[in-house]
């Protein structure tokens, strides 16, 4: 496909830029782009896959192709929770490039299967108060290091994993809202009523890295495209903008690559020249999406 | 001293002829029943509808996702709190005058605490995954602490209505010859063998003390958890530490109201006067004041405070009470529900059973409208503006199913009271006994 052409390329442009960027950086960062397919031997945990032609068969873990479908929800339930090792995922927003375009918009919400008025991803107008002016402010969830919603969730259905992202199980959320009456950036939205396609996408087995099929009474949101990380690719969003609005990487290697211009920048130094900030840091619940300040003024 | 019981003419036999006359299915009892039955079916109907459809049928959104189920709980949760309050804090004090009205606010409590539980169920996306709080739940998440609590509560509130009433129960195992044979069989399983021996009124009381001590801290709990459930969150105008003792003194505000009401309810069906006397009325009057002015306390405390404050966002919250769009509902409940209705039962004529049933009423309404202002404005005022959504979005009204369904919960309450009510006297005969001797021999 179109989309998975591009990224391979990206892929490739990636890793050239990380051979400047120096070599111990390297093996981490061809973790992020490989994912977790983190050995060739077989792991002797077998899981159920939908081959190209749609025949269901068990291969082992260490075998899966880039191509097959999992159709284990146990084994996608258990990497889901776990999340992937040594990652620690940032997102760095550029409001001076925000154009509303949407395109972000659009694509979060194709993947992930949103009505209309659902949004992982929402793109805000806001007024500064002394200038005057006003700015776009695309919004997701934070994936708080500190995060309210996962302290109030009583059944463990929204969850911090050890890569940073904030994920939610709709096999088991019980759909109490607590984490939306919670979460201070409004980044929960809830499945009211029946899913979009829901009688089309009864088959498929729910991956909660891309908390897709839907459920009907479940909570959902940004998952900072956990699935496309786990095959080494850039968020849904990331990729999808034309404007070079969005950054994305790991802080851990300090790198983070423009979703536009494919070009990868060390995050502290973006951070710092930039003047960067996080959405209401006295609530203390530490986001890890970072800001760069909207223009100056527009003319 | 004590007027409450009107004095010692009334012999033995007249008091059990009296107080058990209520045990008995009569016709109108059935009417009644029937009557709450078809508008039970009606309101689940629309429960079957939201379970069909999803929460998609209230009006309830992503802005708004905790409507009126959540403050109807918060209601429920604060006006069981009054059985607490009026059989152990008075009860423990040897207040005696509460003695003949202290069942009714037990069966009040009781009732609205086991209907309190089924109402968060309502209010949840996914009801058939109940079981996932017992399998998975965490114990730093308020909700759990909050089912763990109210189920405690339902607990002891039913010994404590039951523990009792034992000797009630033999007496209706040994005078009710006419009732029905399972009736019979309970009442002879329930009893325990009671048959008043000085050993199990000692046994009986000191069980009974112990639940009474027991209850104050869980009461307590029960409604400072359910505060919790706001103030933990980091939303202005739930982000409050004083959250707890507010949401207290509004329960016993609310309870006391609901039981006024029940025992009016009861003093007239089952010709009471005698027991339930005008002069329990004045009392449960004063007592009304005395909890309405700790809560007008607590207002005041909750609003100025934020309010003083220029910018902050917790004071833009309590101008939108003040001033915006809240506002009329704001005063209505404020002034209607509370200040007016506490100045007037400040005047005794206001304290006689009639009137007082009707302000206990409307303080009741107003305590319920109260919870859905603590609810649901502070949702409206996001940090972030409410954008690229339904137009709708950035009000709420609850939509027909979801009132039906409230309208549900209130019929469960009043059907659990009547049953029970029909089950077991209400008043409790073997203390008004005993103070009546205890009277007589002085
Ligand atoms: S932004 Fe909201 S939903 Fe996301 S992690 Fe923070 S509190 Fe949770
Ligand atoms: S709605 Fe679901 S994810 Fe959110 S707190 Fe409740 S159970 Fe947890």
């Amino acid at each position: 496909m179109n989309m998975a052409n591009k990224n391979d390329k990206s892929r490739r442009r990636f890793l050239q830029k990380l051979g400047i960027a120096g070599a111990s950086t390297v093996a981490g960062s061809a973790l992020l782009l490989q994912g977790c397919s983190d050995s060739n031997k077989a792991s002797g945990n077998k899981v159920k896959v939908l081959t190209a032609d749609n025949k269901l068969v068990e291969v082992d873990v260490a075998h899966l192709k880039p191509g097959d479908k999992i159709q284990d929800l146990k084994y996608l339930q258990k990497r889901g929770r776990e999340g992937i090792p040594g990652k620690k995922f940032v997102m760095v927003v550029d409001l001076a490039k925000c154009k509303n375009a949407r395109k972000c918009m659009k694509a979060c919400q194709s993947a992930h299967q949103l009505k209309p008025e659902m949004h992982h991803l929402n793109v805000l107008e806001m007024e500064d108060p002394v200038k005057k002016t006003s700015y776009w402010m695309p919004k997701t969830c934070q994936h708080c290091d500190n995060p309210p919603c996962v302290s109030v969730c009583p059944v463990d259905a929204t969850f911090k994993r050890q890569d940073g992202i904030v994920l939610i199980d709709n096999e088991r959320c019980i759909g109490c809202r607590f984490c939306v009456a919670a979460c201070p950036y409004s980044a929960r939205t809830f499945n009211w009523t029946e899913p979009k396609n829901s009688d089309k996408m009864a088959d498929v087995t729910y991956d909660m890295e891309l908390n897709v099929p839907q459920k009907k009474g479940t909570v959902t949101k940004c998952a900072f495209s956990a699935d496309q990380l786990r095959h080494g690719k850039l968020p849904y969003c990331v990729s999808a903008c034309p404007n070079g609005v969005y950054y994305f990487g790991d802080q851990n290697e300090d790198l983070v690559t423009n979703g536009t211009t494919k070009k990868t920048v060390r995050l502290s130094h973006l951070l710092e020249e930039n003047a960067a900030y996080t959405l209401m840091p006295e609530l203390g619940t530490q986001p890890s999406v970072y800001y760069l300040p909207p223009r100056e003024s527009e003319g | 001293m004590n007027e409450t019981i009107a004095k010692g003419h009334l012999s033995e036999e007249q008091i059990d002829k009296d107080l058990l006359k209520n045990v008995n299915w009569g016709g109108k009892f059935k009417l009644w029943m029937g009557f709450l039955t078809v508008s039970l079916i009606i309101c689940l109907y629309y429960y079957y509808q939201q379970l069909q459809n999803g929460l998609g049928v209230t009006g309830l959104h992503d802005y708004v996702s905790w409507g009126i189920y959540i403050s109807n709980f918060v209601f429920f949760v604060a006006t069981s709190l009054i059985g607490m309050l009026v059989s152990s804090v008075l009860g423990m004090m040897k207040v005696e005058w509460v003695r003949p009205v202290a069942r009714i606010a037990e069966l009040v409590a009781l009732a609205f605490a086991m209907v309190a539980g089924l109402i968060i169920i309502t209010d949840m996306g996914r009801p058939d995954r109940l079981l996932n709080v017992f399998i998975h739940g965490r114990v730093q998440s308020p909700i759990v602490w909050d089912i763990a609590v109210v189920v405690t509560y339902v607990v002891i509130s039913g010994l404590l209505l039951y523990i009792p009433m034992l000797p009630d129960i033999a007496l209706c195992r040994d005078k009710l010859n006419n009732v029905p044979k399972w009736q019979q069989k309970m009442y002879r399983s329930l009893s325990l063998g009671w048959n008043n021996t000085a050993k199990q009124f000692r046994l009986m009381n000191r069980y009974t003390r112990m639940l009474l001590i027991l209850i104050i801290p869980i009461a307590l709990s029960i409604h400072t958890v359910t505060s919790w459930l706001f103030a933990m969150t980091l939303r202005s105008g739930w982000d409050s530490p004083i959250f707890g003792p507010y949401f207290v003194s509004g329960a016993f505000v609310a309870g006391c109201a609901a039981v006024i009401i029940a025992m009016f309810f009861f003093r007239n069906n089952y010709k009471l006067k005698e027991y339930i006397t005008a002069d329990h009325f004045d009392r449960m009057g004063k007592l009304l004041v005395l909890v309405a002015l700790v809560y007008v306390y607590f207002n005041i405390n909750e609003i100025i405070v934020p309010g003083y404050k220029a910018n902050t966002a917790d004071a833009k919250h309590v101008h939108e009470m003040l001033y915006g769009h809240d506002s009329v509902m704001f005063w209505l409940v404020q002034l209607g529900g509370l200040v007016i209705p506490f100045l007037l039962i400040l005047f005794k004529p206001m304290r006689k059973p009639l009137p007082l049933t009707i302000i206990a009423v409307v303080i009741l309404a107003g305590a319920w409208f109260k919870r859905v202002l603590i609810v649901v404005p502070t949702q409206l005022a996001p940090y972030y503006p409410i954008q690229n959504v339904p137009e709708g979005w950035t009000g709420y009204s609850p939509t027909t199913p979801e009132v039906a369904i409230t309208v549900a919960s209130f019929i469960l309450v009043v059907m659990i009271i009547t049953v029970l009510a029909k089950l077991f006297p209400v008043v409790p005969i073997w203390e008004v006994k005993e103070d009546m001797n205890h009277k007589n021999n002085k």
